[in-house]
């Protein structure tokens, strides 16, 4: 067997892929909700319901959603680049501690300058959480791969220490979590008594604002050609190292985001299970939004989707809500198949 | 005498491309068979086809007599037939021995017939003009001493029809003449030979017999004696060809000099030891040399891709020793790389993409906020294919899907956009097809008449000695004399190429 690359892609081809997609996961759910003993038409139904159901349902899949834009955007903007940041989780909880840090008492400005100010001291502080790995790849050739893996779990258990230790709310009844973000400081709701809030909005405007750089600017640019194929741009005078160093800012900062946004509009206050790993599922959002960053959103939505309606299928007819993760990776499995049948002709034994 | 190999109505297609189309033709033994055609017309796959890697859609192969079972190389090597790749496959940390046994010895043999097989490759080497010391490593080796282990490789296997594809590409001069009578030698022997080439001169030096093919199909066939050159020209392009000619031009001042100039190794360049050189405008200075002796170190320096440890680089006057690349392109430095595919385009790209490539800087196209102009970049890409002969489909088409002669078009007009005065160009007309050197050469001819100073950098010297007013020879990673072309003797500049004459 081998792959050729295609000239030409018929225009039917990428729907019938994707669409094909969908249903081998379909399938392959419903297998394992007979398995589990319930009925997969009726598990469908509730899976659907819980995701979409309600006002309140619509408002936990935006609210699930909104990290994980961030958390797709880091990965896609560094992969684009082929810069391989793993570290999105440690940039998250970066992110939170710095919102916590400056939007928990020690500032206190009107809510239009306070939100604002949060969110910038969450992208600077996730940047600079990224920053060193990028500097050692450029001038020392480290992996990043390993290094910014590496750093999740230190930073993780200094936010371990920090809710334990100094940085533990005096008043949360011996729970490891920090204070409260002053009210100011709290992005507001989107829709009244809902989970939805600030955070939901931001995230799609960021993806936007990521697009207009990727297509329209010398930057967006630059890190495609150096993505693509570094040596040739080195050669038509790009700086190779200075294209990836506002890569990795870019990609770590709105990393950073998702931590304020979760910080600051989701719980109001940094606790050790702010992320259930966001940051890694964000490399998935990427893959599943083909790194490009209106991708990420419905990727992002459609895992949002998956998680929030399985909760509730789970409760409802009795399934392990585990189902939720086998769904998202068969899906994953799927889609990047198709991508490579969109991309390749697929030559059954026949030698040249 | 019967023919020993029998190639008859081989077809080969690759998608829409015709690669082989109905080709026939003999080998017999003692016979040297010349098979010539540009880059494309189907002679690599052909060979492909007899030695069975590739798999014919249509037609048979006869050799002696018997049909040979065809898509496995193991039975074209068994039946007799040798083949010398034009990059070789030895293993560089294994000596000359051990190579010639990998491959042809059973991989799980208890023990090697080691002294039978050196008695056997002493023989063989004394026999036919192939002399190597069998304990020698083979990384240590010449590229000429690297082919002839190739080619005893395949007589140990007792081939009886050797296939060289393009022998004498980075060989130098003397080594040529060598390996050529080593080959009559060989016929002499009662081998039949298939020569794979593009050069003309040699062909006709060396060969019993003449096949042409072009676009996958045989256009003539004749024997050596009565073949015309300028015919032969005619029937590999199907054209006239006229490859342009140097006129005499006036020189300006001195646009870039090098003074002593050594760099240090790295992973892939070789070090530069106190390389001298000048180009002063409207010349032509010609760097000879076998690949891998400080070609690509010399363009990466001349460029400012790498720095210097001693010595200085003036370029249009100023000291530009520790300058960045983009100082340099910003100076008017235009370079050539000689990997474009590597170091010249992003094939992912579309391209007007690639034409903007080196523009960063150029408000055209990115305005003071950094913003893309992206119908000013596409009109550039219009106007560059338009003058540059660039055939494509679209401008928002990958660069990738280019031919290797448009990609080289592309990279050329990109960097003349920009008016530069000093052009690097390494190996520039490699790989490319006769139209396509043309072209390349008719640039560089132009560029010199406009009074800008270019550097060539070229492995094939005919190439060289008609496009430069002087030619000096890399070795090493030193620089030798300069040569003027006019009264240049060839056998000398081949000596140098092998480090004769080098310190």
């Amino acid at each position: 067997m081998r792959l050729v690359e295609r000239e030409q892609t018929p225009a039917w081809l990428p729907w019938c892929a994707i669409l094909s997609s969908g249903f081998v996961t379909l399938i392959f759910a419903a297998l394992l909700i007979l398995a589990a003993g319930a009925s997969p038409l009726e598990g469908f139904l509730e899976l659907f319901k819980g995701a979409f159901g309600s006002k309140n349902a619509v408002a936990e899949t935006g609210a699930t959603a909104t990290p994980l834009i961030f958390t797709g955007l880091a990965a896609a903007i560094a992969f684009k680049a082929k810069f391989w940041n793993i570290g999105a989780e440690g940039q998250l909880y970066t992110g939170a501690l710095a919102t916590t840090y400056f939007g928990a008492g020690l500032f206190e400005f009107s809510a239009f300058i306070m939100i604002p100010f949060l969110i910038s001291v969450g992208f600077i502080f996730g940047a600079l959480a990224l920053l060193p790995m990028v500097l050692l790849r450029q001038f020392l050739r480290v992996d990043e791969v390993v290094t910014t893996l590496l750093m999740n779990f230190v930073i993780i258990l200094l936010v371990s220490y920090l809710l334990e230790g100094p940085w533990k709310d005096p008043y949360s009844l011996g729970w490891p979590q920090a204070s409260p973000i002053i009210d100011q400081g709290v992005l507001p709701q989107i829709l009244p008594r809902t989970r939805l809030h600030l955070g939901f909005a931001i995230a799609i405007l960021v993806a936007f604002i990521i697009w207009y750089i990727q297509t329209k600017t010398l930057f967006g640019y630059s890190s495609k050609a150096v993505g693509h194929n570094p040596s040739a741009a080195k050669h038509s005078g790009i700086s190779v190292t200075k294209t990836m160093i506002g890569v990795a800012v870019l990609s770590g900062g709105i990393a950073g985001l998702a931590g304020v946004s979760e910080t600051a509009g989701l719980k109001g206050y940094l606790t050790l299970d702010l992320s259930p790993g966001f940051g890694y599922t964000g490399i998935a959002v990427a893959m599943l939004g083909n790194l490009h960053p209106i991708g990420v959103i419905f990727s992002a939505l459609f895992i949002a989707v998956i998680y929030v309606g399985a909760d509730s299928m789970s409760r409802a007819i009795n399934v392990p809500s585990y189902l939720a993760d086998v769904i998202v990776a068969s899906t994953i499995l799927t889609v990047l198949i198709s991508l490579v049948v969109i991309k390749y002709k697929v030559n059954l034994g026949r030698k040249y | 005498m019967t023919a020993i190999l029998n190639v008859r109505n081989i077809c080969k297609r690759f998608g829409k491309l015709d690669a082989n189309k109905n080709i026939s033709f003999e080998v017999s033994p003692g016979e040297i068979l010349a098979i010539l055609g540009e880059n494309g017309a189907g002679k690599t796959t052909l060979m492909n086809i007899i030695f069975g890697h590739y798999l014919a859609d249509n037609g048979t192969i006869l050799f002696n007599g018997n049909e040979l079972k065809s898509g496995d190389p193991k039975v074209a090597i068994n039946a007799g037939i040798g083949m010398v790749h034009q990059h070789f496959t030895l293993a560089e940390n294994l000596t000359v021995l051990e190579n010639t046994l990998v491959g042809t010895q059973a991989l799980y043999k208890p023990h090697l017939a080691e002294k039978k097989a050196r008695n056997k490759l002493n023989y063989l080497a004394r026999e036919f003009g192939l002399e190597l010391n069998p304990d020698q490593l083979v990384r240590n080796l010449s590229v000429g001493q690297k082919q002839r282990i190739e080619i005893l490789k395949t007589l140990f296997s007792d081939c009886k029809l050797l296939i060289l594809d393009e022998p004498t590409a980075s060989l130098t001069p003397q080594e040529v003449k060598s390996l050529f009578d080593s080959i009559r030698k060989l016929v002499a022997a009662g081998l039949g030979v298939i020569l794979i080439s593009h050069k003309l001169n040699e062909i006709l030096e060396i060969s019993n017999r003449i096949v042409v093919l072009r676009s996958g199909e045989i256009v003539g066939e004749v024997k050596t004696e009565d073949a015309d050159k300028s015919q032969l020209g005619e029937m590999i392009v199907g054209h006239k060809i006229n490859r342009p000619h140097r006129r005499k031009n006036s020189l300006t001042e001195t646009k870039i000099e090098l003074r002593s100039v050594s760099t240090k190794k790295s992973n892939e360049l070789v070090s530069l030891e106190k390389v001298n050189l000048k180009v002063r405008g409207g010349e032509i200075l010609g760097i000879a040399g076998v690949a891998g002796n400080g070609q690509k170190a010399l363009a990466e320096l001349l460029t400012g891709h790498t720095k210097p440890i001693s010595g200085e680089i003036i370029l249009n006057g100023e000291n530009y020793t520790l300058k960045t690349p983009s100082d340099f392109i910003n100076a008017g430095v235009a370079y050539i790389p000689e990997d474009r595919n590597a170091d010249g385009t992003v094939g992912e790209m579309s391209i007007w993409e690639n034409t903007i490539l080196s523009e960063s800087k150029n408000l055209n196209f990115f305005d003071k906020k950094g913003i893309l102009n992206k119908l000013n970049s596409r009109e550039l890409a219009h106007s560059i294919c338009e003058k540059h002969d660039v055939r494509f489909q679209s401008v928002e088409q990958p660069a990738r899907l280019l031919s290797g002669g448009n990609i080289q078009k592309l990279l050329i007009g990109r960097w003349l956009e920009r008016n530069p005065t000093v052009i690097i160009a390494c190996q520039p007309s490699r790989g490319l097809d006769e139209g396509a050197i043309s072209a390349v050469h008719k640039t560089l001819l132009s560029q010199r008449k406009n009074s800008n100073g270019i550097i060539l950098i070229s492995e094939d010297l005919d190439e060289l000695l008609s496009l430069s007013d002087k030619i000096m020879v890399l070795y090493g990673g030193k620089s030798s004399s300069v040569f003027e072309n006019q009264n240049i003797d060839v056998a000398r500049l081949g000596l140098l190429m092998a480090g004769d004459g080098f310190k």
